[in-house]
């Protein structure tokens, strides 16, 4: 038994140093190619694998001559701080209320749009509707907001204006924390659904040709090419962005929510990345910021695994 | 048997040509209503008299904002940022694409998971903002350049796409003939990918142009300053005049009324450039992104 694993191990180390000298020789020939992803590596080690080295200083005291690690470890001092917070069961009501509402509404409508697309057969009026809902994907976070602030002006703005020609009242929507959620949905879905159907209509134009042939000589009609071939044809597409987007869970976009927040609807718009931001950038409690923000990317992670795992296991599509 | 149409169908198109046409007014008319409002009469818009087209056509809007000097200087730094910016980014991760599109380079499954790791997990602000502040980059303007200079979305779908456009044979021959890999990579490589590349620059332009995050966390120099900064200052913080004149009593509502035309000008002067570029590059999008994106 003994010498049958030393064989194999001697076996295996020789194995490996073919291996090696397979590598060097590959190297010697091709070390351009070598330079050539250098700076890849590099710029994502010094600023997404050093940050991840830094994470440290959420169990450590914060000490500006230590720089990026931190001075004397304190435990889990910093993450119960967070958890015990007044903020923290306000923090996670809203950004979960964000962003669930952004998938139950905005997950949607990219599909039914690019079902909509597809359908289209005139080829010209097809061309204007997709540049048309692509455009405002072009538009950037500040100037979006600074349009909602115009439009949602309650005496002033377009919306207004139609809310008094039906007889209604205005509402100062950005001022109000119970319109939060619907403003911040509803926008993202304006700017972005045309954009995020690209993915679906990529997928559906992919579908074999021969399906469809099969169900126009079984005299299927379009609701029912719909309904059996096209849906199941984009099922794998639709499982990966799900899976991706409940990995953004806890994500809800700092920049919108930090732009739209004013004093009036704060209690809605108090999200936990505007909540990293003004403690760790405001108010340079870095070791605080630090512990909260690796909360917001744990969980993160830990959604995205877990939906991962439970895709592959009932859909056989997964991410990896 | 087969059915040009029947009274579904005909029930399918009509709904159809009617949710497309909902469709386009929801998009284009907010769009449309920006370009007629900052044409318009200041009081006009502000009583909601302006709603097909512009009335009183007038121009003020627009004199303010080409004689606003910080405008000037935002657009200035966000071009600078933008084409540098974007020059680098292209440096980057085109040949970093082709390296691993290579199928022969031994690193390329363990390269590929260091690669995408980084879109699933972070060290998060303070972390990434204590390396940028130790490595000196806080108020330059390689703040604006090389941090994330490799968007790994963008590196995916440009591999994936030389990847199922340059054939190995066609590699296998250069090399027969002593062709070195970068020789083959800026002679061959990139000419057949022209539809990736201009989508991933037309990705990054785009980020460079909108980026609004780099700006407030890492400059306080006003000279640094993007446009989208000032974009906020003006738009969202509503600090629209320069001197500043207060925003109260009667001339108050004509200057509130004044800075609503301005912002609407605004909007139009700073989207512009990318709807500019965007037509150029549309064309590629179902080359380029749909491989990309699909297999990626």
């Amino acid at each position: 038994m003994v010498i049958h694993k030393n064989t194999m191990a001697i076996s295996r180390r020789g194995a490996s140093t073919a291996k090696w000298e397979k590598f060097v020789k590959y190297f010697k020939k091709n070390y351009d190619l070598f330079l050539m992803i250098l700076p890849a590596i590099l710029v994502i080690l010094i600023f997404n694998y050093l940050p991840m080295y830094g994470i440290q200083l959420a169990f450590r005291e914060f000490r500006p001559e230590k720089g990026l690690t931190g001075g004397e470890w304190v435990g889990l001092k910093y993450i119960n701080k967070f958890f015990t917070s007044f903020q923290f069961k306000n923090l996670i009501v809203n950004t979960l209320s964000i962003s669930l509402a952004s998938i139950l509404i905005g997950f949607p409508i990219p599909i039914v749009l690019a079902i909509l697309f597809h359908q289209i057969k005139n080829e010209k009026l097809k061309k204007i509707m997709q540049t048309t809902v692509y455009i405002p994907h072009f538009i950037s976070t500040v100037v979006m907001v600074g349009m909602l602030n115009v439009f949602l002006a309650p005496n002033t703005g377009i919306v207004g204006h139609f809310l008094r020609s039906i007889g209604l009242k205005p509402v100062n929507f950005m001022g109000m924390p119970e319109y939060f959620v619907l403003v911040y949905v509803l926008s993202d879905v304006w700017q972005h659904a045309g954009w995020n159907s690209i993915i679906y209509i990529a997928a559906l134009s992919s579908i074999d040709t021969q399906l469809y042939d099969a169900a126009m000589i079984d005299g299927a009609n379009k609701w029912q090419v719909i309904w059996y071939i096209e849906i199941p044809g984009i099922i794998p597409t639709i499982i990966i962005l799900l899976v991706l987007s409940m990995g953004r869970i806890l994500s809800v976009g700092f920049e919108k929510a930090f732009l739209m927040q004013n004093s009036l609807n704060l209690k809605a718009s108090e999200v936990i990345s505007t909540y990293v931001y003004k403690i760790g950038i405001t108010s340079h409690q870095y070791s605080y910021s630090t512990a909260i923000g690796l909360f917001n990317t744990v969980v993160n992670f830990i959604f995205l695994t877990s939906m991962n795992y439970l895709a592959k296991k009932f859909t056989d599509t997964s991410l990896w | 048997m087969i059915r040009s149409s029947n009274r579904e169908d005909t029930i399918f198109n009509i709904l159809l040509i009617i949710i497309c046409v909902f469709i386009f007014f929801i998009i284009a008319y907010p769009l449309y209503f920006i370009v007629i409002a900052s044409f318009s009469k200041p009081e006009y818009v502000a009583q909601g008299r302006v709603i097909f087209y512009p009335l009183g056509f007038n121009l003020e809007g627009y004199r303010r904002i080409f004689n606003d000097v910080r405008i000037w200087i935002g657009y200035r730094n966000t071009i600078l940022y933008s084409v540098l910016g974007t020059a680098v980014n292209l440096i980057v991760t085109l040949p970093a694409a082709y390296v691993l599109s290579r199928k022969d380079f031994p690193l390329r499954n363990s390269l590929m998971k260091y690669f995408v790791f980084t879109m699933y997990f972070s060290g998060g602000l303070i972390p990434t903002y204590l390396v940028i502040r130790r490595l000196g980059l806080i108020d330059t303007i390689w703040v604006f350049i090389i941090p994330f200079c490799l968007n790994v979305y963008n590196l995916i779908i440009t591999r994936t796409f030389m990847e199922t456009n340059l054939p190995t044979e066609l590699f296998e021959s250069a090399s027969l003939d002593g062709c070195s890999n970068f020789k083959f990579f800026v002679i061959i490589a990139l000419p057949l990918s022209k539809a990736v590349i201009s989508v991933i620059a037309l990705y990054y332009f785009v980020a460079h142009w909108n980026n609004f995050f780099t700006g407030l966390i890492y400059t306080t120099k006003q000279e640094l300053v993007p446009l989208q900064l000032v974009l906020r200052q003006i738009l969202i913080v509503n600090q629209v005049f320069l001197e500043g004149s207060g925003l109260g009593g009667v001339g108050g509502d004509f200057a509130q009324m004044l800075a609503d035309i301005i912002k609407y000008g605004l909007i139009i002067v700073s989207t512009l450039p990318l709807l500019i570029i965007y037509p150029l590059v549309q064309k590629y999008f179902e080359q380029g992104v749909m491989i990309g994106a699909l297999k990626g």
